[in-house]
């Protein structure tokens, strides 16, 4: 598959940090948003995402050749339903109560825009290998950023980790309510993403101020 | 090309089906493999969905182990059993409308079916963090325990008197669906008691 663009290892890369789906791209926001109250929940949905876009990259990569630019959105959204509807049942199988929890969530993940734009930029354009290294790299990405929103709000709001008690506080008597709530994800995600850009923006400046020091006697000369 | 008359539409007809192809075949292919998967996985969920309400009949009638289903006035009740087979109670599964979506109900009644023991929610999809607190057990329908099922619940917003219970704040669409869902359910389950109730 010598179709140009990045090569497997550098859309697996990418897919973790650099393009983090939802910190850099500000993608799939409404899971991001609706099950990060906790650890369980979040890597559930994380695991059923990366699950349906590792298929749904692989299926668009394969018919690829085939596809027609007016129909394309249409193939790809019939693929990543059909994937969600065997993760949902698969979870009303095997992990019932979770799939309780989730409920709507589940069905949902066919609008989660990750996964058409990962169709789209990826794997319409390039072979199955890359396409799929691209899939694991942004589904992990993903998963990455869950866990951080989960982290923050399960140990904030309630005191558990994957619902494990971490005992600095009584469970019953403190709740930090708002965090498990809904506006304590809107809070959470801005706080992080803010950190996440003040970072790497603070890194860019370094890197240039080093790149400037260096080109500097070369000038003066 | 020659004959033009006869092949205008054709070639239109034609070419839909020739852009379309991929996704009719596609739609063949997926439709298939969801059967496959509905077929194999569709026993195993209807086992967890059973499963799921018996569990929750020990939580309703104390004592209770373990339910018998029976089919009464378009009701599907459970007859809470432990484990001598000794009847303890009953438990009514039910649904009605609640604030957004219907709410699917289990109510625990004692033998005579004049007492509530208990209620758990089993579905619903009312607002997270107003609505939704129906389900909490330690909040709203631990308040369920005790009430009279001779006469209507009803639902107040400020203290509860009599056969009241207090409304969610910020919820009393959902509070009060919860209630008229019960009342119904337990009139229609009264009008016609089956004989151990009787006694």
């Amino acid at each position: 598959m010598s179709n140009g663009g990045p090569t497997a290892f550098e859309r697996f890369i990418n897919g973790i940090l650099p393009e983090n789906p939802v910190y850099r791209q500000v993608l799939g926001t409404c899971p991001t948003l609706a099950v990060t109250n906790g650890m369980r929940s979040g890597m559930t949905m994380a695991a059923a995402v990366l699950f349906v876009m590792i298929c749904s990259n692989i299926i668009v990569s394969l018919i690829r050749g085939l596809l027609r630019p007016h129909l394309r959105i249409l193939v790809f959204t019939l693929t990543i339903a059909t994937f969600v509807t065997v993760a949902d049942r698969v979870l009303a199988a095997y992990m019932y109560d979770m799939s309780r929890q989730l409920g709507p969530y589940i069905p949902l993940i066919i609008v989660n825009c990750i996964i058409i734009c990962r169709c789209e930029v990826c794997a319409s354009k390039q072979g199955v290998w890359r396409s799929a290294w691209d899939a694991i790299g942004q589904g992990l990405g993903f998963a990455l950023a869950l866990a951080s929103i989960c982290t923050v709000r399960e140990v904030l709001g309630n005191g558990t980790w994957f619902d494990i008690p971490l005992g600095w506080h009584n469970a019953d008597q403190y709740k930090w309510i708002v965090m498990i709530l809904p506006p304590g994800a809107f809070i959470t995600l801005g706080v992080l993403m803010g950190l996440v850009n003040w970072f790497g923006e603070s890194r860019a400046r370094k890197q240039a101020r080093a790149a400037q020091a260096q080109l500097e006697p070369v000038e003066a000369r | 090309m020659t004959d033009q008359t006869t092949n205008t539409k054709k070639p239109a007809k034609l070419s839909y089906l020739g852009q379309g192809w991929l996704v009719l075949v596609l739609a063949g292919g997926f439709g298939g493999l969801l059967a496959y998967v509905e077929s194999n996985l569709k026993p195993k969920i209807e086992q967890n969905k059973a499963d799921f309400t018996l569990t929750a009949i020990p939580e309703l009638v104390p004592g209770a182990t373990k339910g018998k289903p029976f089919v009464r006035n378009g009701l599907t009740v459970f007859e809470a059993l432990d484990d001598q087979d000794k009847l303890l109670g009953w438990v009514i599964s039910t649904a009605g409308d609640g604030f957004a979506d219907r709410i699917e109900l289990l109510i625990g009644l004692d033998v005579p079916a004049t007492t509530v023991t208990g209620i758990k929610v089993l579905s619903q999809k009312e607002t997270p963090g107003l609505g939704a607190k129906i389900e909490k057990p330690d909040t709203f329908s631990k308040q369920f325990i005790g009430k009279s099922a001779t006469s209507p619940i009803g639902v107040a917003k400020g203290k509860p008197a009599g056969n009241q219970v207090q409304a969610i704040t910020g919820a009393t669409v959902s509070s009060e669906a919860v209630a008229s869902i019960m009342n119904k359910a337990m009139a229609a389950f009264r009008a016609d008691l089956p004989a151990e109730a009787r006694q």
